[in-house]
């Protein structure tokens, strides 16, 4: 438990409209998920398909209640993206963590453990857990 | 030795080679990429021109610290945070001197390109940008015009080779025959770096 606040979660797709509908269906299969601050980051500044650094920082920052923050990616530019955000050290909040997981089943994952009050750890291992959840 | 105006003239000769080339970038994006290599480096490098002329930052390090975070802003693609990733390494492994000799460059690149094949996880053969800047790394203690050449040779090289990374990968046999534009606008880098030195 980290002092009460929630882990953020920050979802970074090369569409905006992944990124918001994934945002949004994570939070209402997670029930009790309506607390946890959830942004998406999906496309580019201009409305393109693509990854954008300021948005992926906004959206971190939007969603930092100090308890750390979550990024989940799809794929390509926007793991690069983050990991490049990461490595500048500056560009991204205290304890911000990109998460290896499924986009979806990644997304829903951290939101339901991260409403529970669980710490940025228990939300990463969740998350990391979909993947080992098969489906035949 | 080579100062920040050095710098300056390769970032701004690479944004034009770049504006230059961007349509073939994007062609040969097209069959093995999603057609957008080109637009988006014309688009992250225009941004790189615009602001060291704007901020005309004082030292060689500065100058690649300041290009390589445009590029990771302002691309959109995979190519900003890669290229970005090399520039910045690059330029903090230069320091912060006023001036930097061909050998000290040389060094700096070497730890930017380790950076850019930690990052995409790319090694030599693998059909990407790492296939054109090992080999210009490695011939720049000879000359530029020989880094020149071997990012060129390099980046041929790519066309039989099968993708391993990025998008291209998916394609699996069929990206054969393809030259990797990556590795193509990597070698405009590195010519680029020729075209500053005046050689």
């Amino acid at each position: 438990m980290s002092d009460g606040e929630l882990v953020g979660i920050v979802l970074v797709s090369h569409s905006a409209e992944v990124a918001a509908s994934v945002a949004e269906l994570a939070k209402a299969l997670s029930g009790g998920g309506g607390a946890v601050p959830v942004a998406p980051a999906g496309g580019t500044a201009s409305g393109g398909f693509g990854t954008s650094a300021e948005l992926v920082s906004a959206a971190a920052a939007s969603v930092d209640r100090g308890a750390g923050v979550a990024v989940l990616t799809d794929l390509g530019s926007a793991v690069l993206t983050v990991k490049a955000l990461l490595a500048e050290g500056d560009e991204l909040p205290e304890r911000t963590r990109l998460v290896d997981a499924p986009f979806v089943e990644g997304a829903v994952a951290a939101v339901v453990t991260a409403s529970t009050g669980a710490d940025l750890a228990a939300v990463e291992a969740a998350a990391e857990e979909a993947y080992s959840y098969r489906k035949t | 030795m080579l100062d920040a105006e050095f710098f300056r003239r390769w970032m701004t000769a690479a944004a034009a080679s770049v504006d230059r080339e961007a349509d073939r970038l994007t062609a040969l994006d097209s069959p093995i990429g999603d057609a957008d290599h080109g637009s988006n480096l014309r688009r992250g490098f225009a941004a790189v021109a615009a602001a060291l002329e704007k901020e005309a930052p004082g030292t060689p390090g500065a100058v690649l610290a300041l290009a390589g975070r445009q590029l990771i802003s302002t691309v959109g693609g995979a190519s900003g945070p890669l290229y970005g990733t090399l520039l910045r390494r690059t330029g903090k492994a230069l320091g912060d001197g006023a001036e930097v000799s061909t050998e000290q460059l040389a060094e700096a690149l070497r730890t930017g390109v380790d950076a850019v094949r930690t990052l995409g996880g790319a090694a030599p053969g693998d059909k990407t940008m790492i296939d054109a800047l090992v080999p210009a790394v490695d011939a720049l203690g000879e000359s530029f015009a020989a880094a020149r050449a071997a990012a060129e040779e390099g980046a041929a090289a790519t066309t039989p080779l099968r993708a391993r990374k990025g998008r291209a990968s998916y394609l699996g046999e069929r990206s054969i025959g393809h030259r990797d534009p990556g590795a193509t606008s990597a070698a405009l880098l590195v010519a680029a770096l020729e075209e500053a030195a005046g050689e």
